[in-house]
């Protein structure tokens, strides 16, 4: 799909089914170490989401833009405000051109950047964070070598699922997990689940 | 699963409509937004209280919106913050010209949102301050971690809190106080059960029938550690001692409150707080006021929390001040 509305619509409904499949799954996680209402909350907030109707937006910018201020209004806890964070700022970025593998690049790690500003999370703390930023390091590098969208996606979602399933052995730092101490060891997190369903879902889409 | 209700999806929305039937004379509820008001808000010259947080809690903090306490009370999903949008509705709402102070009980998501949501506040002209409440002795405290969890210190700071706003107190006043609070309360919690949410429709953790699980939160999150079951008067002094050994309360009088997780009934409640008395003369801390009940629960969990507060002069008549709402009343 192009990087239109269209394009971004489909991102956002793969995204949408993949945690709707698993939404027992993600609050299964949740319960392990957290408090079991990740899948739940994702799954309103997502049916709210792809509800919008992407063809009453001027363009895929305020279409996302939308999207960040939905996810904000209606997961509720951390991660509604983090993806509704990340969508704000990703529509503020949202390249012009098609095609524009960089800029789609620069849009995903401005999104991060205010995950990260505003839930203050580092690599290592056992967050989403730990998925994504390896996940956006890994389209970086594709693109800085002259790959396309398509190629610098499949790189990101490898990159991002190997990052989640390396919260596994991670003592929490942040978030509710991390009222487990050394407990939360063994579990992977629930954030880094879902974040890799958001760049799995933009891999099959975007291209 | 056996729950009274008839849409695990509904529940929140439902309580309130039956809440609002049931206590209209003190509250109302703005049902769209999910904000419970104090009736006759805003007032003016007031310090505006604004709370909330997940749903489960119950009677916290819907249920201390009144004289008092609250303003208001933004009510999320089960164990979910509200949203920014709904606490600045919310503080918008109670803004009586004098500010509004935000109660944020230190949990990740509860800390973002209210943070945005005070920033939209300040965009449109509201002055608000925030205290965080991190009472749970539980977790340790790091700089590098999310810290400790707001239990049931947020009771007792709601009601002393909002007398003091009650008074008259201004917004520097009333955030002093209020961070005065947090330096001198701990709490430490325990279940004897977890608790399931209508959601997922079995507990959160499993315990078996001759465990308890120690250093609890209030969300059926499993706790630091888990150890054979022990009567009350073991109890005690394992959620007494690090409390102590984390604040030195010896030599000091105390408001002491011992809640229940939902699950409990008061005739356990009052062995544990018989059992609580005991241990803290020994230990040389000197009860002035407490108060036994379930106030800050974690659905049908349970088990109990204790929470001691140092009190002085002001707490004490802060404490005494008339109280009127739907979860807390005296002295009116």
């Amino acid at each position: 799909m192009p990087l239109n509305r269209a394009g971004a619509a489909a991102w956002l409904a793969a995204w949408a089914q993949k945690a709707e499949a698993n939404v027992d799954y993600l609050t299964d996680l949740d319960r392990q170490i957290g408090d079991a209402d990740h899948g739940a909350n994702l799954k309103r907030g997502l049916a709210a989401v792809t509800a919008l109707d992407p063809d009453g937006f001027a363009g895929p910018a305020d279409y996302l833009k939308k999207t960040g201020l939905t996810l904000v209004s209606t997961v509720g806890g951390a991660s509604g405000l983090l993806y509704g964070t990340f969508f704000l700022r990703v529509a503020a970025a949202w390249p012009s051109q098609e095609g524009d593998a960089a800029g789609l690049g620069a849009a995903f790690k401005a999104g991060l950047d205010d995950i990260q500003k505003r839930g203050k999370a580092v690599l290592g703390d056992k967050t989403m964070v730990d998925a994504l930023v390896p996940a956006f390091a890994a389209y970086d590098a594709a693109t800085a070598a002259g790959q396309g969208i398509g190629p610098a996606l499949a790189q990101a979602a490898a990159a991002c699922a190997a990052g989640r399933d390396a919260t596994v052995p991670l003592i929490a730092r942040k978030g509710r997990a991390s009222y487990l101490g050394e407990r939360s060891a063994g579990h992977l997190d629930p954030g880094a689940a879902s974040a890799t369903y958001l760049v799995e879902a933009a891999a099959s889409t975007l291209p | 699963m056996k729950k009274l209700i008839n849409d695990a999806d509904a529940v929140v929305a439902e309580s309130l409509v039956g809440f609002e039937a049931a206590m209209g004379g003190l509250i109302r509820v703005d049902h769209e937004n999910k904000i419970v008001y104090r009736l006759d808000s805003p007032r003016l010259g007031k310090v505006g209280l604004v709370s909330g947080g997940g749903s489960g809690h119950e009677p916290l903090h819907s249920g201390f919106v009144g004289l008092g306490m609250l303003d208001a009370a933004c009510v999320g999903e089960i164990f979910t913050s509200p949203v920014p949008g709904q606490v600045a509705a919310a503080t918008a709402a109670v803004d009586g010209g004098a500010g509004v102070l935000h109660i944020v009980k230190n949990y990740t998501g509860d800390i973002m949102n209210f943070e945005m949501a005070a920033e939209l506040a300040a965009d449109s002209g509201s002055r608000v301050e925030s205290v965080v409440v991190d009472d749970d002795v539980s977790v340790q405290d790091s700089l590098y971690t999310a810290g400790r969890r707001g239990v049931g210190l947020t009771v007792l700071l709601e009601k002393l809190v909002g007398a003091a706003a009650e008074a008259g107190a201004d917004l520097d006043a009333v955030l002093a106080l209020a961070r005065r609070i947090t330096a001198s309360g701990r709490s430490m919690g325990l279940a004897l059960t977890s608790c399931t949410t209508p959601a997922v429709g079995k507990p959160t953790f499993e315990l078996g029938e001759d465990e308890m699980e120690v250093g609890i939160g209030i969300h059926g999150e499993p706790g630091r550690e888990r150890r054979p079951l022990a009567s009350a008067a073991e109890v005690a002094p394992l959620l007494c001692e690090p409390i102590l050994a984390d604040l030195d309360y010896r030599g000091s009088e105390v408001i002491a409150f011992v809640n229940g997780m939902g699950g409990t009934p008061l005739i356990e409640l009052f062995v544990m707080y018989a059992e609580t008395a005991r241990f803290l003369e020994a230990a040389g801390v000197r009860i002035v006021r407490n108060l036994v009940g379930n106030y800050i629960t974690s659905l049908d969990m349970a088990g109990c929390s204790i929470t001691l507060l140092k009190a002085d002069d002001e707490l004490i008549r802060l404490w005494d001040a008339p109280v009127v709402t739907p979860g807390l009343r005296w002295g009116a």
